[in-house]
């Protein structure tokens, strides 16, 4: 379920008034913007970017990066795209670090729904001029490269369909797989790759009936392996990902400074979807609400606007 | 009793590629037994003298005429049918016949726009309640697997830009694939993971340049130097110089030996590609279809291949 609390009643056109006035003149009223677009779902969004653009002739976006900075800037650019588009800029980011950053790219992959991976897709050759695909084969090697072009490549068949011979044949194959810590294998590669969700949930349903633990245990190694660290944010993602993002959270407020990136990249991806089921796996784990962890850890506007996000009422 | 100019007209209708359906109707209807007796004593091609006395089909023949009459059914149903569905039963049945058969894999993968490709897939999920990247990657083995998978999962980026630079480092990377420069472990240029990111992620005028580039460093061009690996070959070939490909399918199709699977590629090729490139080549061909097709299948070639398409 979503986080984020949408008034009934929305006029775009007031909304970008009251955006423009926000940024006027001298410095800017960053409460005010986040009492506007943190309350949008992204529909609304679009509109009033329209809105704006039509109104005064400018980019509501290049206004804000302007405007605004540091974590908070980061936060609202990627909260007012549009969920492709920013799924797009977030892979670009995640490749074009001088270590890319291969988690985000399954995230993305492993996350959204077929067609939501293809918008991203679409959306990315808009913005870059390249496909996805080639980027990210552009920018990892050996078998972390092929796990990864397989994974945003994937059209999955997104219907309930499952094939139980499938599964049992398959689970036995990861198994076997795992078991040798052939982890290169290409049979691992091809079966999380290619198979849909509701068949890979079987497998793995199967695989811990079979072995009495689940694969992501068995798959635990040493933490320098880079393809066995992709292959397990694979596996959690596309068994559990409500599971994995509150991981992703409780690591990213643990560290020693907070992994802003992750924090931002999480809250914002998920406001509209799940942040709710996630927040109370988070409660369940840490016995202490996301909202207090991130209020803790952050300050100012940025802490302002993900609390916003989370549901807080102003 | 027949005469034998009727007997050549017989053994005309049933030859070439196609039948003339026109030509057998007014001959069947105007034939009594002891005509068609004659007949058939006349097409010793068609019918063999039995030792019992009495003239029967030749069993080849009938199989290959049965495919001949096929010929119109097929480019029918291909040329009514949405796009989409077309590639996709176009893709499964080739998965079904094997090896052989994995060069229509390719020519889909490749030739097809990168919406079209996608409408395949999507086509196909409906279809057969899988993804063609699971069925693929379940049933074929070896580095061909790699290629195909990796072929049809493909969105190209569509645009013009092209980067001179990368395009040259891969015309190099290509080079030193096929030319294995792994000292004595020899390797098929098919198993390399540089062929097939380049050949499977990167635009289709990129590949352009790196075709072009290599010609530079190199005294034969890609293909020249994938003779033996015949789906890499068809795969460059299809997205660097599709107009060889089409070329080459018009050819074999229309050549007096041409077997069955070319004949079908040629009806594939035609109830399939919207491309303007296409016309242009079928041009060229236009004498040879009217002289070696017969029939309704001629007609549709024939009009299918004309200017004033709607």
């Amino acid at each position: 379920m979503a986080t984020i609390d949408v008034p009934e009643q929305v006029s775009v056109l007031a909304d970008a008034e009251a955006l423009r006035k926000a940024c006027k003149g001298w410095g800017t009223d960053e409460k005010a913007i986040i009492s506007v677009l943190g309350h949008r779902n992204a529909v609304q969004r679009k509109q009033i970017r329209l809105a704006y653009e039509d109104l005064y002739q400018e980019d509501l976006i290049k206004r804000l990066e302007s405007e605004l900075s540091g974590d908070f800037e980061k936060a609202v650019y990627r909260w007012v795209l549009d969920p492709a588009d920013r799924d797009a800029v977030l892979a670009n980011v995640a490749i074009k670090k001088l270590s890319p950053d291969h988690h985000v790219i399954v995230e993305i992959s492993c996350t959204r729904s077929p067609e939501e991976l293809l918008a991203v897709r679409r959306a990315y050759q808009t913005r870059y001029k390249h496909s996805l695909e080639e980027d990210v084969a552009a920018h990892t090697k050996g078998d972390t490269r092929k796990l990864l072009v397989s994974l945003v490549s994937a059209f999955r068949y997104d219907g309930e369909e499952i094939n139980t011979r499938v599964a049992n044949s398959e689970a036995k194959n990861l198994h076997e797989a795992v078991k040798d810590k052939e982890f290169n294998h290409e049979e691992i590669i091809r079966i999380l790759s290619t198979r849909s969700k509701m068949q890979l949930m079987a497998t793995f349903n199967r695989y811990r009936d079979d072995h009495g633990t689940t694969i992501t245990k068995n798959l635990e190694g040493d933490s320098g392996d880079e393809f066995l660290k992709t292959l397990r944010a694979t596996i959690r993602c596309l068994n559990d990902p409500k599971k994995y993002f509150e991981k992703v959270l409780r690591n990213s407020i643990r560290r020693v400074g907070t992994d802003e990136d992750a924090l931002t990249r999480v809250i914002v991806t998920r406001a509209e979807k799940d942040l709710k089921d996630i927040k109370e796996l988070y409660y369940k784990r840490n016995s202490v609400s996301l909202d207090q962890a991130v209020a803790k850890d952050t300050s100012g506007d940025y802490k302002a606007l993900l609390l916003t996000l989370l549901g807080k009422e102003d | 009793m027949a005469n034998p100019c009727e007997v050549e007209v017989l053994n005309n209708a049933l030859s070439g590629i196609g039948v003339d359906e026109k030509s057998l109707v007014s001959i069947l209807t105007k034939s009594q037994n002891e005509h068609k007796k004659s007949m058939r004593k006349g097409c010793s091609k068609f019918f063999l003298e039995d030792e019992r006395q009495f003239e029967r089909w030749n069993d080849s023949a009938i199989k290959s005429l049965k495919a001949e009459f096929k010929l119109f059914k097929d480019v029918v149903v291909l040329s009514l049918m949405h796009p989409w569905e077309r590639d996709a039963r176009l893709l499964k049945k080739a998965l079904k016949k094997g090896p052989p058969h994995y060069n229509v894999i390719v020519e889909i993968a490749c030739t097809r726009s990168s919406d079209q490709l996608l409408g395949a897939r999507k086509a196909y999920h409906s279809l057969f309640d899988r993804s063609i990247e699971e069925d693929l990657a379940s049933h074929v083995k070896g580095s061909e697997r790699k290629l195909l998978v990796a072929l049809v999962s493909a969105y190209r980026y569509e645009g013009p830009k092209v980067k001179e630079d990368a395009a040259k480092s891969e015309a190099k990377a290509l080079l030193n694939a096929i030319k294995n420069n792994n000292g004595d472990h020899k390797k098929a240029a098919m198993e390399e993971d540089e062929v097939i990111w380049i050949l499977t992620t990167r635009s289709k005028p990129h590949l352009k340049v790196v075709y072009e580039q290599y010609k530079k460093i190199s005294a034969k061009t890609i293909t020249e130097n994938l003779e033996v690996e015949l789906l890499l070959k068809e795969t460059v070939e299809c997205l660097c110089t599709p107009q060889t490909y089409f070329t080459r399918v018009f050819d074999t199709a229309l050549r007096e030996d041409a077997k069955e699977d070319a004949k079908k590629a040629l009806t594939r090729l035609v109830a399939t590609q919207e491309d303007v490139d296409l016309k242009g080549i079928a041009t060229k061909f236009e004498d040879k279809i009217k002289e070696r097709v017969k029939g309704a299948y001629k007609d549709v070639l024939l009009g299918v291949l004309a200017d004033d398409r709607k």
